[in-house]
């Protein structure tokens, strides 16, 4: 079996989140970057589905050259190899960059093999568009569910399994190949090994140029794959008449606004053994331990 | 926060491991009405202290740091949160085994028990997961352990709450420091305006940012710490403690391992050393762990990865143990290593505890407290002395640049005589191209480069053959040379020239000087005008805090002459004891002028020549100890008939810019006698040993007194001084330890090399036994160093009276062999011309 996840560059951020001077940017001078939590369980899926029936995982982000160090995460977690789509650092919506995986996937596929099963995180941690997984679904013409928390390979599909509204759970069957978006609990994801960590600092990382955004169908930015994959199908997923006509694609960001901090209320139950039946009242409430 | 008192009548910023130490001594050397302030939350308030991998290593080669580990582990113990596990430090290479030996020795000399060295068998039996086959063997402590500094600090705080000495708040930020007349008078919060009358940094990578609001200068700097905790380990899964197993220190690659529950934490100092600005620290709120967690620099630590790999495959290596954190830890680097305590220079009352590691912080708290409460610590913290610094130290420059020379030295084998290499030269002497002239090889001291010795003396090491006592082992030649040992036979033969730029010079005057000096000085300062006083100062408990010169040039104006090392420490001492009134004011002359040293048989002839016959320089008509004018190739200078050499001379004060000029003259004045420049390698050494002249922060240290170090005169003065109680009840008593001189009779190793000791190695009685004296101190190496005129390498060492007597045989450790050494001298008695008819020909 062949998967492909795709993960996303992210800044780690703490309790507060501080903006640049400018409003455009989350300032990250201070924070490391990691890769989005649901992406992060899309990764331990991979691996999992991989470990247990074999084939090969790939990992796949858009996003700057430091990039990378997510790409390596990701191996160092047992993905066998990863592919950069290595922008110029600028800010891709989420219509270039479902074009552009789609355009990748296409050319990945046309050089190995299809990918049985692409999964995406349900929604990335910063921008929390929605959007890219079911965009490249479109694209490619697969079938798509999002929001999974659980996942099952079977011969020929997979069983997806989500929380319905109000309660329940709602059960997918999707044919192979299919795309997923898979949320936070669907698993627990492993740490990395430290042997897993030295030989992901050796793996190779395949890079794309794919530019800025907008800059044209990706094939023009340059990478020989990815224009033979047809530049066409990029446009028809969207950005290419917006492209040609130079003007921006999708909605144009003003300013960032932090959302208002809900300023969490900390109740004190008491102290010492005289908090115990509270706490028991409070467990029992939660439904944590039976009345 | 409800709300902050009014007033206090000390405020405590920082609530780590530091802060709630010093709260805690505060309240019980009975303080009361203490504020303790935390930015952060309680417990944990985001500083070092919460990410701390918390073990304590006992050995530090050097005596103040090791007091303060001691009596820590000590502190800690009695809290009931010191683990004990032992700890093994292993060595990769065969020069590491050596150091290890080293450090053998030196956890004798201070009193740090049961350690012995162990084969990599024997390191394997204690540590089973341990790849013993890249091992030569390793160093074990018994007493090492782990600490919860976070409990110990929790601890600490509420005992001095319940005393009612304490009241604590968290989540208050100090927004400013005012000071009125130099002190300290209010602190200012983002909660309300504090009046206090003292206020204690504690904060750690912060502190600077403080003092800097009361326009002090804390000199370290924010560094990162790499460290890693993997897990779960199978093999801890039924770990009894948090620790069952020995720490190991990895210390050829500057990495430490240890077993922490079922984890496992690997840390590092070998990456290169990340320098954090101390403002872009990030706040508290916009961290995603902590401020000082900050996020994981994976390629700095991945070559260390493969260290660890290599010395614990099975734990390290095992796929099923992940990385669980990996945080790129915040502590506080300072210029040179030690901590940064005790009152700032710049304002009364604004006391500095910063840069203290968990090993440390209890018993720097307690020195502190003890300090600040009665200015008589029992540990002595003059290595540790925010004072010591002098301005150039204080330049962000000078703190990146030694930080980052002195990161990877953490675990480094640091020769005692080793030299920093970054941002020099900063200070130099104006006779310095005459230095470079000559083939200077300058060793720092105070940030001047002095000259330790002159390549253009090589020739006289044909003239004096193997009484240079030449030094075959590396580590004992190591930053030495035999021209050194030449130099000092030449000068004892003819004359020398020796750069003194480095002393502190302060003149002291006014009316009100004579008593303030009166009482600072064991000895009478109050002679005639053109006398010279050497004297000691001491503290109210009788230790020594200093020994310096001081030249009474009129009646009203005093000249301290002092070393440079501690010269701004010293300075402090004098401006704390100026009268209140403003009768006596100190200048600093330091910068203003230098100081040759012509000393020899020859030295009367050469100053006669030097000054044209214009002064009386006859032993009559310039006795020792007295100084006068004198004019030298028209330059109006300051002679003073005195030695730390042991030999007839003068030292010559010279404004800073004709400094070049004299030092011309005084060489052309010497050519004729086969005067040669001599370095401080025999100033401070050689002929000082053979002299049996005592050196501040050797054999002069607060642990001692002035009986026991020989220094006591007959009689004592009339004038009152600090100290003068505790040292009439010190010369009422027989002393319990007497400082000695020996010789080592025979300096040949196991495998026939002649080794030298250079300082600090254990003294043992014949059978190998420590020597402790009745106030439980051991005997030590204070000093050693050639004795070129007496044909011995010599060693300076405080006895028992017991063992503090002629003739008596005993032995010093050297790395790990035992070198049989016979007192020499007991008291003061110079070995060499012990009737000084040199000094005063």
């Amino acid at each position: 079996m062949r998967v492909l996840v795709c993960v996303k560059r992210v800044p780690q951020t703490g309790g507060r989140i501080v903006l640049t001077a400018d409003g455009q940017e989350i300032d990250t001078k201070f924070l490391g970057f990691t890769i989005s939590p649901h992406e992060e369980c899309g990764i331990e899926e991979a691996v999992r589905i991989i470990e247990a029936g074999g084939g090969e995982s790939t990992v796949l982000t858009l996003g700057a050259s430091a990039a990378e160090e997510q790409l390596r995460d990701a191996m160092a977690l047992g993905i066998d190899r990863a592919v950069l789509l290595e922008t110029d650092g600028s800010e891709w919506d989420p219509v270039s960059t479902a074009a552009a995986i789609a355009d990748t996937i296409r050319a990945q596929e046309a050089a190995g093999g299809t990918f049985d099963l692409v999964i995406f995180g349900n929604e990335s941690a910063d921008s929390g568009g929605f959007q890219v997984g079911i965009r490249v679904a479109v694209a490619l013409g697969r079938p798509v569910v999002n929001g999974l928390k659980g996942l099952t390979v079977g011969s020929g599909s997979v069983t997806a399994r989500r929380e319905a509204p109000g309660g329940g759970w709602e059960t997918y069957e999707l044919p192979l190949p299919a795309i997923v978006g898979v949320k936070e609990g669907i698993n627990l994801p492993r740490y990395p090994s430290v042997p897993g960590r030295l030989r992901a600092k050796k793996k190779e990382v395949e890079r794309i140029p794919v530019g800025a955004a907008g800059s044209g169908p990706v094939g023009a930015a340059g990478s020989g794959p990815v224009g033979a994959a047809g530049s066409g199908p990029v446009g028809a997923a969207g950005s290419g008449p917006a492209a040609s006509s130079g003007l921006p694609v999708g909605p144009i960001k003003a300013l960032l606004r932090l959302p208002e901090e809900s300023g969490s209320q900390v109740e004190i139950l008491g102290r010492g053994a005289e908090a115990a039946p509270a706490v028991v009242d409070l467990l029992q409430k939660l439904g944590l331990v039976a009345r | 926060m409800a709300s902050l008192p009014e007033r206090a009548k000390v405020v405590i910023v920082g609530a780590g491991i530091v802060g709630n130490s010093m709260a805690w001594h505060l309240a019980k050397q009975g303080w009361r009405d203490m504020v303790l302030l935390e930015k952060g939350t309680l417990p944990n308030p985001g500083g070092s202290t919460g990410h701390a991998s918390n073990f304590i290593f006992l050995t530090d080669h050097n005596k103040e740091m090791a007091a303060f580990t001691m009596d820590s582990a000590l502190q800690y113990r009695e809290l009931g949160v010191y683990h004990e596990c032992g700890g093994i430090e292993v060595a990769r290479t065969p020069e590491r085994m050596e150091e290890l030996k080293r450090r053998v020795a030196s956890s004798k000399a201070w009193g740090i028990e049961g350690v012995r060295l162990l084969t990599p068998a024997e390191v394997k039996a204690m540590v089973p997961f341990i790849n013993e086959t890249i091992i030569l063997g390793g160093f074990y402590t018994p007493g090492v352990g782990v600490v919860d500094s976070l409990q110990a600090g929790t601890l600490m705080r509420q005992a001095a709450q319940e005393m009612g000495a304490l009241t604590s708040a968290a989540g208050v930020e100090v927004t400013g420091v005012d000071t009125e007349s130099g002190r300290v008078t209010r602190v200012r919060t983002d909660h309300g305006d504090i009046d206090t009358e003292y206020l204690v940094i504690a904060c750690g990578i912060w502190s600077p940012r403080i003092a800097k609001m009361a326009g002090a200068s804390i000199p370290l700097i924010p560094a990162v710490h790499q460290m890693i905790d993997i897990g779960p380990v199978p093999m801890f899964a039924n770990a009894r403690t948090e620790v069952d197993y020995p720490i190991v220190r990895d210390m050829d690659t500057n990495m430490y391992e240890r077993q922490h529950g079922n984890g496992f934490e690997v840390g590092s100092y070998a990456h290169r050393a990340i320098l954090m600005d101390p403002d872009d620290i990030p706040s508290i709120e916009a961290s995603a762990l902590s401020p000082t967690m900050l996020p994981f620099t994976q390629d700095d630590f991945d070559p260390q990865l493969e260290d660890a790999l290599e010395l614990f495959p099975s734990i390290v290596g095992d796929e099923k143990v992940g990385v669980k954190l990996a945080i790129n830890g915040l502590l506080s680097l300072t210029p040179d290593g030690n901590p940064i305590i005790g009152e700032t220079p710049e304002v009364k009352n604004l006391w500095s505890v910063a840069a203290i590691w968990i090993k440390e912080a209890p018993g720097i708290a307690r020195c502190v407290a003890e300090w600040m409460t009665h200015g008589t610590p029992e540990i002595d913290p003059h290595g540790s002395d925010i004072a010591r610094f002098y301005d150039h130290h204080k330049t962000l420059q000078h703190i990146r640049a030694r930080t980052t020379e002195g990161f990877n030295k953490t675990y480094g084998i640091v020769h005692p005589m080793e030299q920093w290499e970054s941002n020099r030269p900063i200070r130099r002497s104006p006779a310095a191209v005459r230095h470079a002239e000559l083939g200077a090889v300058a060793f720092e001291a105070a940030g001047w480069e002095r000259p330790f010795w002159y390549g253009a003396n090589e020739p006289l090491l044909a003239e004096y053959g193997d009484r240079v006592m030449p030094r075959a082992a590396e580590w004992d030649s190591r930053w030495w040379s035999p021209i050194i040992n030449a130099e000092h036979l030449a000068m004892r033969d003819r004359a020398g020239l020796v750069d003194l730029s480095a002393f502190a010079i302060f003149d002291v005057t006014g009316p009100g000087a004579l008593a303030a000096l009166e009482r600072l000085c064991v000895n009478k300062v109050d002679v005639r005008p053109g006398r010279t006083v050497y004297t000691p100062l001491l503290n109210a408990a009788g230790g020594i805090l200093a020994d310096l010169t001081i030249m009474r040039l009129a009646h009203d104006h005093f000249r301290v002459v002092t070393g440079g090392g501690m010269g701004m420490r010293d300075r402090k001492i004098f401006v704390d004891g100026l009268p209140k009134d403003g009768s006596a004011q100190l200048f600093d002359l330091t910068s203003a002028m230098t100081t040759f040293g012509l000393w020899g048989p020859r030295a009367r002839d050469i100053l006669g020549a030097a000054t044209d016959g214009s002064a009386d320089i006859s032993h009559a008509g310039f006795p020792f100890l007295t100084s006068k004018t004198v004019d030298i190739d028209g330059v109006r200078t300051l002679a003073s008939r005195i030695s730390y050499v042991g030999e007839l001379g003068w030292e010559i004060y010279v404004p800073m810019e004709q400094g070049l000029r004299v030092w011309d003259a005084l060489w052309a004045a010497g050519q004729p006698h086969g005067m040669v420049p001599v370095g401080i390698g025999t100033y401070a050494v050689t002929s000082r040993l053979e002299k049996g002249y005592r050196a501040h922060g050797a054999e002069l240290e607060l642990d001692f007194n002035l009986v026991e170090a020989g220094m006591a005169r007959p009689s004592l003065k009339d004038a009152d001084f600090v100290g003068r109680g505790a040292y009439e009840a010190q010369r009422a008593s027989d002393p319990v330890g007497i400082l000695c001189t020996l010789t080592v009779d025979d300096p040949t190793s196991s495998n026939g090399v002649k080794r030298y000791m250079l300082g600090r190695e254990p003294i043992l009685t014949p059978d190998g036994r420590s020597i402790i004296d009745a106030k439980g101190r051991r005997s030590y190496v204070t000093s050693a160093g050639s004795g070129p005129s007496v044909g011995k390498h010599l060693l300076m060492t405080y006895l028992p009276p017991e063992h503090a007597v002629v003739g008596t045989k005993l032995v010093v450790e050297y790395f790990g062999e035992h070198y049989p050494v016979t007192v020499a001298i007991a008291g003061a008695t110079p070995l060499f011309d012990p009737d000084n008819a040199r000094i005063r020909a």
